[in-house]
């Protein structure tokens, strides 16, 4: 590969800031969600489907990934540039998650050229949505217990059955599902299969879940005798749970290849910081309170934690002791601080932590007590917390299994 | 503190890794730790030696002082290791000399005392005092100059190894400022030196009584870096304690762990139980919490501003993952935690030591707040 120049890269920087200054809404007129998982509108979801293609079209998502399937083709630096200057002007975020970050990788890595020049340039431009069926209302953690069928009948699969918490499933063209397509295997994982399932088909139905927070961003699948075509089997018959395996990688971040932009934004420690200014305490500023401070910069110490294990992660001889370790971590301490830092944003604020999004006295809207409530899809969401300690103990730490 | 934290690891500090954990490993197993709490001296002399021969002293010590001119993120890995074996002995406390003459010392000081200690000349600081504050700014011990002499009274306490070290590092104030001073041992009367009970039994400690100890006013160092040196010291201890603990965090949870996969109780091994898998899970990713940090903060201890943050963050983090996992390791280990034979409690006892030295959780992060705040 020929060296780019530090010139390359910082024309190519001043040029994506510019792009991305100039083309960022900040403010649509309505609440855009922090998260891929919080698109409850057709307002949402259109805005965010017109900037992920704006954003595609420019050249800043899917830059590192191959020409030939519809990306840029550019060094993975690029992108990374990308992606922070999309940071920096504090753009929305991408819509497309599944199909970007799992699907997409997963296509690209595991998939026939074939599956690759069809699906892949949908998903840059969010012309194809993608959605996830995994989990099943009877079995969440236990994901290798998957009971939706698929049969073969001729050319085509015939499925019956249910999945739930589908993201964007009222809205996508595509899922990736796994289904038990021989009930008779020797073990429950030998009997699954992998597919790139349409949506769109008789059959198949999706209705829409309202989450905790009253609002809706997933729904429920049903199945029934719904038809799709021999073809959407993605790799061999009964290796269905290897190939759902390597998607947990993508999901739980521990493989890269995903396309740049973000589908979630965190909440910030340093915003908190603006709202214990506002909020009082005693008749004085919040973050004039000491153990209020106390706990603040302890939030803001777990922040770096994140950033600083993620850096660690590719420093070699500082994880050989247990090298699965830093990587198999982070979903459970990414997500349970995040739940803690927005759970601490509503206690800073006092008596007016009772109100909720509406009101028009809440501090920033209500953000935080929206985002506290939704932080629960990440920590239950993709294996929840428990389950998280059970991978860590016992693939990490050598612990008999539970 | 920039939003963005970074961290790197230097070739030297990799080597560095590699070495200390073997010879730490074979020098300090758990049968010579436990040999040595018995023993007065509290270390072993010969692999004292051995350590001066590997030219660990020197390690941030400049080229122009008898050194290897690396800087204290090299010292992290030794000392990180030398917390895991829970080995004892001066070699944190003579670094901690040197860095102080390094930064506070004269020309002349440096030239005199530098080479000595990184051949192995044992050295150590008396900065505390019976008041116990954390702000070694605070010193009540005095010294009255008359000519060329220096005469000292008041008492300095958690001086470590003072009855083996030839040099000790005195904070005195000194017409109404602080002041350190080299002292050599020698010039201490009999009985000026008392042995501290300690919880942290792999360690010497003692009280120095200066009254009436008259000594030499060249040992003083330069009173325009004085401020300088102290806050420098303050950040290297804080930093070293960091890699200690994170050590020791690091061989506590692999010793519970251990037994959580061995002893069995209802017909199952009791790492299989959630009530216990989950929160040495908890303690395991404090740890790595910790490191990430202490690895920050040996990357970016020079630098202005952000070494300060990034210290105390590592200190703050260590000190929180070493209590959680000492702590959960007495606990997990049933009623043989509860004895002496179990090796838990020299991992709480070390934690509690390394907690109180130099400032703990709650005070580093009332310090954060003051610098982020």
């Amino acid at each position: 590969m020929s060296t780019i120049s530090e010139k390359e890269l910082s024309d190519y920087r001043s040029e994506a800031a510019a792009w991305f200054a100039e083309n960022t809404i900040a403010d649509p007129g309505f609440m855009l969600p922090l998260t891929f998982m919080e698109v409850g509108t057709d307002q949402q979801f259109n805005f965010l489907r017109d900037w992920q293609n704006k954003v595609y079209e420019a050249g800043y998502l899917g830059a590192a990934w191959p020409k030939e399937y519809g990306g840029g083709g550019l060094d993975q630096k690029f992108q990374t540039i990308a992606t922070e200057e999309m940071a920096k002007a504090n753009g929305p975020i991408m819509l497309n998650a599944i199909g970007l970050n799992w699907a997409g990788p997963l296509i690209l890595d595991m998939g026939t050229d074939e599956e690759r020049k069809r699906y892949i340039k949908g998903i840059l431009s969010a012309e194809d949505i993608w959605c996830q069926g995994f989990s099943e209302p009877e079995n969440g953690s236990d994901l290798g217990n998957a009971q939706t069928k698929a049969v073969r009948d001729g050319d085509d699969w015939v499925l019956n059955g249910s999945k739930i918490w589908t993201t964007q499933g009222n809205y996508a063209k595509y899922m990736i599902l796994l289904a038990r397509t021989n009930p008779d295997a020797p073990n429950k994982y030998a009997g699954l299969s992998f597919f790139l399932s349409p949506m769109q088909v008789d059959g198949i139905e999706t209705v829409p879940i309202r989450k905790l927070t009253g609002e809706y961003g997933f729904t429920q699948t049903f199945f029934t005798d719904a038809r799709i075509p021999g073809e959407s089997l993605m790799g061999k018959e009964g290796e269905g749970w290897l190939v759902a395996m390597r998607t947990l990688e993508y999901e739980r971040g521990v493989k890269g290849g995903q396309p740049g932009g973000y589908v979630m934004r965190a909440s910030d420690p340093f915003e908190i910081v603006e709202l214990a200014r506002k909020a009082t305490r005693g008749g004085k500023p919040a973050l004039e309170d000491p153990v209020i401070k106390d706990q603040l910069i302890q939030l803001m110490i777990e922040a770096r934690s994140l950033q600083l294990n993620s850096k660690r992660g590719h420093i070699q001889p500082l994880v050989q002791d247990k090298p699965a370790s830093l990587a198999l971590s982070s979903k459970l301490m990414a997500t349970e601080f995040m739940r803690r830092l927005n759970e601490f944003a509503i206690t800073l604020q006092g008596q007016r932590g009772a109100y909720y999004v509406g009101e028009p006295d809440a501090y920033d809207e209500g953000l935080w007590q929206r985002a506290y409530l939704n932080s629960f899809s990440a920590t239950i969401g993709g294996g929840t917390s428990q389950i998280q300690r059970n991978i860590i103990g016992e693939h990490v730490l050598g612990l008999p299994k539970s | 503190m920039s939003k963005k934290a970074t961290i790197g690891f230097s070739e030297e500090q990799a080597q560095l890794l590699e070495v200390a954990t073997t010879f730490c490993r074979d020098k300090s197993p758990i049968e010579k730790v436990r040999s040595l709490l018995e023993d007065e001296r509290g270390y072993d002399d010969a692999i004292w030696t051995e350590m001066a021969e590997l030219g660990w002293l020197a390690i941030a010590v400049p080229e122009e002082f008898g050194g290897i001119g690396l800087g204290m993120a090299e010292v992290v890995p030794v000392v990180e290791q030398m917390g895991r074996a829970m080995m004892a002995g001066p070699f944190v406390s003579t670094t901690l000399a040197a860095q102080a003459i390094l930064v506070g010392g004269t020309d002349d000081q440096k030239q005199k005392y530098l080479a000595d200690l990184c051949a192995g000349t044992k050295a150590t600081l008396a900065l505390s005092e019976p008041h116990g504050d954390w702000d070694l700014g605070h010193v009540e011990c005095t010294a009255e100059r008359t000519g060329d002499t220096l005469k000292l009274s008041g008492r300095k306490t958690f001086v470590e190894n003072a009855e083996t070290a030839e040099l000790l590092l005195v904070s005195l104030s000194l017409n109404g400022a602080p002041a350190l001073v080299v002292i050599e041992r020698s010039s201490l009367p009999e009985g000026a030196l008392r042995r501290e009970v300690v919880i942290d039994e792999t360690r010497r400690s003692y009280q120095v009584t200066l009254d009436g100890v008259e000594v030499s006013a060249d040992g003083l160092l330069d009173p325009a870096l004085t401020a300088a040196a102290l806050a420098h010291v303050d950040l290297c201890a804080s930093l070293l304690l960091s890699a200690e603990m994170c050590g020791a965090a690091m061989s506590c949870i692999d010793y519970t762990i251990d037994y959580l996969q061995t002893r069995k109780q209802f017909g199952k091994k009791i790492g299989s139980y959630q009530a216990l898998k989950h929160p040495i899970v908890d303690a395991h990713v404090g740890y790595e919490q910790a490191r990430s940090h202490l690895y920050c903060a040996a990357f970016n201890f020079t630098q202005q501003g952000e070494g300060e943050a990034a210290t105390r963050i590592a200190k703050a983090q260590a000190g929180d993952a070493l209590s959680f996992a000492a702590d959960r390791a007495i606990q997990f280990h049933g009623g043989f935690g509860f004895t002496y034979d179990c090796d838990a409690q020299l991992y709480r006892r070390r934690s509690l030591w390394c907690e109180n030295q130099f400032g703990d959780a709650a005070y580093q992060r009332a310090k954060l707040a003051d610098l982020l705040l």
